[in-house]
């Protein structure tokens, strides 16, 4: 019996959260196997040692080149059969949690996605997320062979051991027309610019209390001053203030800067979940009393409208930008 | 085009979650209830294709009696049928759930033919499983795919956009019928009308009583999760907080240079 983790990789690194993974397989007492879908190299051979795997089963099959869900499942169910896997895991990432649902839905077996703890057993005793986080659900899996993702930051990444590359063996699975006929057909280039909502080492993060789209330059200047990223709330993108490719939360994007400055925004669990991350929270509010003061490290009780602009004068008196 | 939509009734908490005496469920005593994001993007979508290519749209749901409150919310944007495969409104798994979403979608079809294009969320609100519409396009030998933020529907075929991981969109042809997992940012949902909502609430709610299959996971119990809670410093009232948040972006480091 063998624990197979299905690792993402891309330019020849694993995935953060596919270490995330393998850490959590290592703590589970039985050999852990990985499988890589695409080209092996001696820069992910690297990337892979050190990692309390056994062996990595490479899968180099160029009819998987373009990223197919069900095709992908179709080797991982394969494989996990030829190596008798008790357990499959993967990223709670957005392909691994498709990629997962598909070994599900071919083995006819449950799955629990983003697992932040497994606590063993037979059946399996775990926990995992609910509301994207807000919430944790004890549960009790009971399945010949369990299918698991981990939850992204649930545990860090161990750092590797010193010690052996893991033995690498090829493997060619039985892919059908079926699997295949849903693959990335083609790609399109990115059409946002300025600076990346993901990335920002600050975030201006606007809620329903900015009051109108024109309203949102007085927190563009400041983010600009800042060289920070503007984020919003759902309120303003279904009042249509911005589109939501700005909007952070629950079903928006996850940040994770130095520091988020939320204006106007009452601090509602599906928009905090996605700002989790942010090393300190300033809030911004007129309402003393709104949820976001207790998640928040700092605050200014006032009226956004004036309170914004005094800042982004202070920023360039003192900076001179 | 036939189109059918899926949507799960959840509670619509705000600030905190506040859970019952025995850890089972969120109180929702004191809540309202609503669809996730990524459902009202659904339904919003299948109205626009039906009213643009003609064809009916049906809205489908696992849930107690009141959540035909959801069905009626859907019908107020222009969803011409609803479907309630009622249950007594305990828990039901991913697992069991899509079992009985593909024997009701069996049951549809055989009288009234293929739903063209069936539209999940990308995940429920709640529970958050990432699964029921690959399980139920599995069991019924469709294409699917999920993560659905731009769609096509022309000729048989669909197009779906999905954002790529390193920026840019990842695009998929599908021949209908097909399947898809949408997420918020599909489209702007337009609120319901007064005459809308009047019309939803006269509408009929067709009621199947699903066959529940045993195999998936069982919940235990819920628990928040611990340490999210921060003691905040208010650093001033006002405009006249200025010099202070700013003395404070330097402390952080945060003013560059
Ligand atoms: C399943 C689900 C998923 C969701 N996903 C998301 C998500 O991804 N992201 C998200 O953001 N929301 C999400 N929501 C919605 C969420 O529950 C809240 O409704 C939303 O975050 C509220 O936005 P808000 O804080 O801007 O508005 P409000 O809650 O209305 O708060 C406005 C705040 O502004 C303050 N204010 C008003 N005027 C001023 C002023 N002049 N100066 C300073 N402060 C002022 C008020 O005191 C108040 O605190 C989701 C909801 C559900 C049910
Ligand atoms: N009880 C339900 N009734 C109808 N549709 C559901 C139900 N549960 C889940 N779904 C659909 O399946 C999607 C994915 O759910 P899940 O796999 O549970 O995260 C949801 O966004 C809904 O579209």
């Amino acid at each position: 019996m063998s624990i197979l983790v299905l690792v993402e990789h891309a330019e020849g690194r694993p995935d953060r959260l596919s270490l995330e993974a393998l850490t959590v397989a290592g703590s589970l007492r039985e050999p852990v196997e990985a499988v890589v879908i695409g080209r092996w190299s001696t820069e992910l051979a690297g990337g892979l040692s050190g990692r309390g795997i056994g062996v990595v089963h490479v899968v180099d099959d160029p009819r998987l080149a373009a990223f197919a869900p069900a095709a992908r499942a179709a080797a991982v169910v394969q494989l996990a059969a030829a190596r008798s896997a008790s357990t499959i895991l993967a990223a709670g990432s957005d392909r691994g949690n498709e990629v997962m649902a598909h070994v599900g839905a071919k083995l006819d077996l449950p799955m629990a996605a983003n697992v932040t703890e497994v606590l063993g057993g037979d059946p399996l005793r775990l926990v995992r997320q609910r509301w994207a986080g807000s919430l944790l659900e004890e549960a009790t899996l009971d399945a010949p062979t369990k299918l698991l993702t981990i939850a992204p930051h649930a545990v860090a990444a161990a750092d590797p051991a010193p010690g052996a590359a893991p033995a690498v063996e090829t493997f060619s699975p039985d892919l059908t027309e079926n699997d295949l006929r849903v693959a990335v057909a083609r790609r399109l280039e990115p059409d946002r610019s300025g600076v990346s909502l993901a990335d920002a080492r600050v975030v201006v993060g606007g809620g329903r209390g900015v009051g109108s789209s024109e309203a949102f330059a007085e927190l563009e200047e400041l983010a600009g001053l800042l060289g920070a990223a503007v984020g919003v709330s759902r309120v303003v993108t279904s009042q249509g203030w911005r589109p939501h490719s700005m909007q952070i939360g629950q079903t928006g994007m996850r940040i994770a800067p130095d520091l988020y400055i939320a204006c106007g925004i009452s601090g509602a669990i599906q928009h905090i979940v996605g700002a989790r991350a942010a090393k300190r929270i300033l809030a911004i509010n007129t309402d003393a009393e709104a949820p976001i003061m207790s998640v928040a490290d700092y605050a200014v009780i006032g009226d956004l409208h004036q309170v914004v602009p005094a800042i982004s004068a202070e920023v360039r008196r003192v900076t001179g930008r | 085009m036939n189109i059918l939509v899926c949507v799960k009734r959840v509670p619509a908490t705000g600030g905190t979650i506040v859970l019952t005496a025995d850890s089972q469920d969120i109180d929702t005593r004191f809540l309202g209830f609503t669809i996730s994001p990524h459902e009202e993007c659904a339904v919003e979508e299948a109205v626009r294709i039906v009213e643009a290519q003609g064809g009916s749209a049906t809205v489908l749901t696992l849930g107690p009696d009141v959540a035909s409150e959801q069905l009626r919310d859907a019908m107020a944007i222009g969803i011409d049928n609803a479907v309630l495969l009622q249950t007594d409104g305990s828990d039901w798994d991913a697992y069991a759930t899509a079992g009985a979403i593909t024997d009701a979608i069996r049951t549809l079809e055989t009288e009234a033919g293929a739903f063209d294009l069936i539209l999940f969320g990308n995940e429920a609100a709640d529970t958050g499983d990432f699964q029921v519409g690959i399980r139920v396009a599995t069991a019924l030998g469709r294409p699917v795919v999920s993560g659905i933020k731009g769609i096509t529907a022309a000729g048989g075929q669909v197009e779906a956009r999905r954002e790529a991981a390193g920026g840019g969109w990842e695009v998929f042809d599908l021949a209908m019928p097909a399947v898809l997992g949408v997420k918020e940012g599909l489209n702007l949902p337009r609120y319901p009308s007064v005459p809308g909502r009047l019309r939803a609430r006269k509408k009929e709610i067709r009621t199947i009583v699903p066959t529940r299959r045993a195999g998936g996971p069982a919940k235990d119990r819920l628990r928040l999760p611990e340490g999210t809670e921060s003691q905040v410093e208010v650093i001033g009232q006002g405009p006249g907080a200025a010099p202070a948040i700013v003395e404070l972006f330097q402390k952080l480091g945060v003013l560059g240079r």
